[in-house]
């Protein structure tokens, strides 16, 4: 049954923002990763669109959730194949429980349309890979608070 | 003492020349950025799996243009790949290949593809030789009892 606490398992950095990133490269995974645990935040990484809704509780025919992942950002590469990172922005933002999830799109090819129609489906930022320390600190600024407690801190300037 | 410093300096030479010839970028830097006490062998285990993976992609798409009738938005879904892990470790004149391998794999032209494909390799190759160059100097450093310098 859906459970209604809302700590996770051994989970005692509560003040670290939890961050999924999705992306179909190992390379750009273990990437990201690194960047974002350098920045304080705690990384779950999903190699596709399908193994994201599953941690994210929407997976198809997922009945139970079995645990309440607390994501405070979504950051997902554009191109993969089948469901896109488009694709799942609209499923998140689709969604009445994961829909106030922040979610940044990256991709290697600067597309303006794509751009465009990625930021006016709701994605809170689209930038450019391959991605550096400057693009991670830019990203605290759009995690929701952690723990629903506001932690006082300023987002300064990108 | 003395020979920590020259193993220093002979990294530091070496780095900068891959650098100013144009094998590794900026990107490559970044990296560097990301290696720490806690996570020493950062850069090392991401450049690994890029190897790991760019094996995988050239054997993919040596099968893939070897075929009767060549699919190529399979093979430029190869290089595409191949062009963003190459990109995300700073191996700029891989990088490049794959960008002009793309343009052959939109002529849907075949010898162009097989050329692109030879030159990916060489580039790569390239890159991976010179690195493992530079991991190797990495741990005669730290074998030494040095620290391998920062980069700027």
């Amino acid at each position: 049954m859906a459970s209604s606490s809302s700590s996770f398992m051994g989970f005692g950095d509560g003040e670290r923002p939890h961050v999924l990133a999705v992306d179909d490269s190992l390379v750009d995974r273990k990437l990201i990763e690194r960047l974002l645990t350098s920045s304080a935040c705690k990384v779950t990484t999903a190699e596709n669109g399908q193994r994201a809704l599953e941690l994210l509780g929407l997976g198809e025919g997922q009945r139970v959730l079995s645990i309440d992942p607390k994501v405070n950002l979504i950051i997902t590469d554009y191109c993969m194949p089948g469901m896109t990172g488009f694709d799942l922005l609209k499923k998140v933002k689709e969604s009445s429980m994961l829909k106030d999830i922040p979610v940044v799109i990256v991709s290697s090819e600067n597309v303006p349309t794509r751009m465009k129609k990625c930021l006016e489906e709701g994605a809170q930022e689209f930038l450019l890979k391959p991605l550096k320390q400057s693009d991670v600190k830019k990203l605290r600024c759009h995690m929701t608070k952690v723990n629903h407690s506001s932690d006082g801190k300023l987002c300064i300037g990108r | 003492m003395e020979v920590i410093g020259q193993l220093q300096k002979q990294y530091v030479d070496f780095v900068t020349s891959v650098y100013h010839e144009g094998f590794l970028d900026d990107q490559f830097l970044e990296l560097q950025k990301l290696r720490d006490d806690s996570n020493p062998n950062f850069v090392a285990e991401v450049v690994s799996l890029f190897f790991d993976d760019s094996e995988k992609l050239i054997n993919n798409l040596a099968t893939a243009l070897h075929q009767q009738v060549v699919d190529y938005k399979q093979v430029d879904a190869h290089v595409h790949q191949f062009k963003g892990s190459s990109s995300s470790i700073g191996a700029n004149k891989v990088k490049n290949a794959c960008v002009d391998f793309r343009s052959s794999c939109d002529l849907k032209n075949i010898e162009g593809c097989l050329a692109c494909l030879q030159n990916v390799k060489r580039e790569y190759y390239l890159v991976k030789s010179k690195l493992e160059i530079l991991f190797r100097l990495e741990e005669q450093i730290m074998a030494a009892g040095g620290v391998v310098p920062m980069l700027a």
